[in-house]
């Protein structure tokens, strides 16, 4: 006695048209990025510019196992994962930070104000930031040789000799550059709370901080955790920008300042070890989408909403 | 009344709770407003000061010596910064135009309900925002297949073309804002898929299209990677590789002319002075549109964040 069933029935558009204006897309797509997915083999080569592409002899996994017996493998590993770690952590912080603060300023000219500043550095090019850096850091005219050190006292630092001080460079300079704009997408979540809880709550005796402890923050937790699992899926990719740029490629940093994508570039454009480079570029492919899946895995089941796509 | 009072004393407090609330957000926000902007302010007024003062003093926020000299002299040597302007001019254009028109055009049969391909067309964009193959492949075939070194192609047409996340950016405005009902009276009318795309589509698809135009312009702007990859042809040199390359060699600015005039009283060199000049102008144009785009800069950033 089941009802009958209905039958679902689209009535597809003509797929010629609609394809012929996708074309120009599919095609890029194909060339750009589904082209070097099948370049992949070329980490199993011995590749000679000679010999070309294909020309060039097979070396099965040497290349992986010189990469791995380097210690090149290890530090930049490492450094990609620990430098991620700490944006991770410290970019939802000030994120978060920032959005609370421009919400309880409200709809005025001193937020707009607070928000453009915030955001214009987000907006500078790696080799404009690399000047500015240049220009505090520099040993002889940088402002804080001249200027900080000289008011203080103590002995002028070499700043891009000295690999010690640059986790805590590239930490600050990332925050520079992008904590206003993390904020943004914190901000339009707080906008999107009900403002009839904060009145409740606020009736009842709570104080702006406990307001923030128990409202906003739990609030939050949706978005801080989609934000961070996206981050985490690309955990294995650095900005190659900031590390490249930034410390103006000084050799005497490389131990703190090497990530996978510095050693791609350098492997492959300045000690022309190609082979290395594309078994380090396949390494951190392979890696990145185990994670990025895993990642897209656990956004599913916490909210099928926003999964990625 | 005890209890009137007792409101009324509790209402104080919350409102003087807000207010301090409001002062400290106030203070801390200016402190990091301040940050934000010293960098950028140090570069403009490095790029005024007098080259012995700098040499004497470092990059100052308060010069001795005032001086207009590194921009008399990016004047008076002027062809190498106005060619790499123009370059970096003619590949935002460029690439832009055809970043915006390729994008928009592969994201409407995406956002097309009854369209035969739309899950296995989304799925092949959406793969590439997984897996790539990585720089090495990519060169090799844009240099040793296409070709594309020291030609104005490499610098527009490798990675930014038509990018995933700007394609999901625009599909899901079609998606949400244009009624499948317009479409089919469209079609009723007898209007082909082009004539409603370019007709009725595009031109609806505008805020979305001011949106994906400035995070195009803006990448295309600022990229120097491309050309650090494909370029080693300093002729091709946009604003931004100009700048690394004067970074390492200011030499690299004096045109033809200047050198030969060397010993003839010519200016001198303000080198220190001059790389800030660069550095500024090379931020000129984003500072000044920045007051205008904005809105639209924040609402892609919500949108492409919250709704993917």
């Amino acid at each position: 006695m089941s009802a009958p069933k209905k039958k679902v029935r689209v009535k597809y558009a003509k797929s010629g048209p609609l394809l012929l204006i996708a074309a120009p897309g599919i095609v890029y797509l194909l060339i750009n990025n589904y082209i070097p997915m099948l370049g992949i083999f070329l980490a199993f080569k011995r590749f000679s510019y000679k010999k070309g592409i294909f020309g060039s002899a097979w070396s099965g996994l040497d290349n992986f196992r010189f990469l791995f017996q380097s210690k090149d493998a290890v530090l930049m590993t490492r450094n990609t994962l620990l430098y991620n770690l700490a944006f991770i952590v410290l970019g939802t912080i000030f994120a978060i930070a920032i959005a609370i603060m421009l919400n309880a300023l409200g709809d005025s000219i001193r937020t707009k104000f607070f928000q453009s500043a915030l955001l214009l550095p987000n907006l500078m090019s790696w080799v404009v930031i690399a000047y500015m850096v240049y220009a505090f850091l520099n040993a002889d005219s940088g402002f804080v040789n001249n200027t900080i050190i000289r008011l203080l006292g103590g002995r002028e630092i070499a700043w891009y000799m000295e690999k010690g001080y640059w986790p805590f460079i590239l930490v600050f300079v990332f925050l520079w550059k992008n904590a206003g704009y993390q904020s943004i997408i914190y901000l339009a979540s707080i906008a999107g709370i009900d403002k009839s809880i904060y009145e409740a709550a606020s009736l009842d005796g709570a104080s702006r901080w406990q307001q923030i402890g128990r409202i906003t923050l739990p609030l939050l937790k949706p978005t801080v955790i989609i934000l961070t699992l996206m981050a985490v899926g690309r955990i294995f990719f650095s900005d190659f920008g900031l590390f490249y740029q930034v410390p103006m490629n000084s050799g005497a940093l490389y131990e703190t300042t090497q990530t996978i994508d510095t050693y791609v570039y350098r492997g492959l454009m300045e000690l022309n070890d190609v082979g290395m480079s594309a078994a380090a570029g396949l390494f951190q492919s392979v890696l990145g989408f185990i994670v990025v899946v895993t990642a897209n895995a656990l956004v599913r089941r916490f909210d099928g909403e926003n999964v990625l796509f | 009344m005890n209890t009137q009072t007792k409101n009324a004393a509790r209402d104080d407090r919350m409102i003087s709770d807000t207010g301090r609330f409001k002062a400290v957000s106030t203070i801390v926000l200016a402190l990091f407003t301040v940050m934000a902007l010293l960098p950028i302010l140090l570069i403009v007024i490095a790029s005024f000061t007098d080259e012995t003062t700098l040499l004497r003093d470092g990059y100052s926020f308060v010069p001795k010596l005032v001086s207009a000299d590194a921009y008399v002299y990016m004047l008076q040597q002027g062809a190498t910064i106005l060619r790499a302007y123009g370059i970096s001019v003619l590949v935002t254009l460029v690439g832009t135009v055809v970043s915006v028109l390729i994008t928009t055009m592969i994201a409407y049969p995406m956002s097309r309900k009854n369209f035969r391909y739309r899950n296995v067309l989304s799925f092949f964009v959406f793969f590439t925002m997984l897996f790539n193959g990585g720089v090495v492949p990519s060169y090799m075939m844009w240099s040793q297949i296409f070709h594309i070194k020291n030609t104005i192609w490499a610098l527009i047409i490798p990675n930014y073309l038509c990018g995933a996340f700007n394609i999901f950016l625009v599909r899901n405005y079609y998606a949400n804002s244009i009624p499948d009902a317009l479409i089919e009276s469209a079609q009723i009318d007898g209007a082909s898929e082009l004539t409603i795309f370019f007709k009725i589509i595009f031109p609806l698809a505008v805020p979305t299209v001011a949106t994906i135009s400035l995070f195009t312009a803006l990448t295309y702007w600022n990229d120097w990677v491309n050309a650090l990859y494909y370029i080693q042809k300093p002729q091709y040199y946009g604003i931004q590789n100009l700048l690394i390359r004067i970074m390492n060699n200011i030499q690299y600015l004096k045109s033809g002319a200047a050198s030969v005039a060397v010993g003839t009283g010519a200016v001198s060199l303000p080198s220190n002075a001059v790389r800030m000049a660069m550095a500024v102008i090379g931020i000129l144009p984003i500072v000044m549109i920045y007051p205008f785009v904005q809105k639209y800069f924040v609402k892609g950033v919500v949108v492409g964040a919250v709704k993917g």
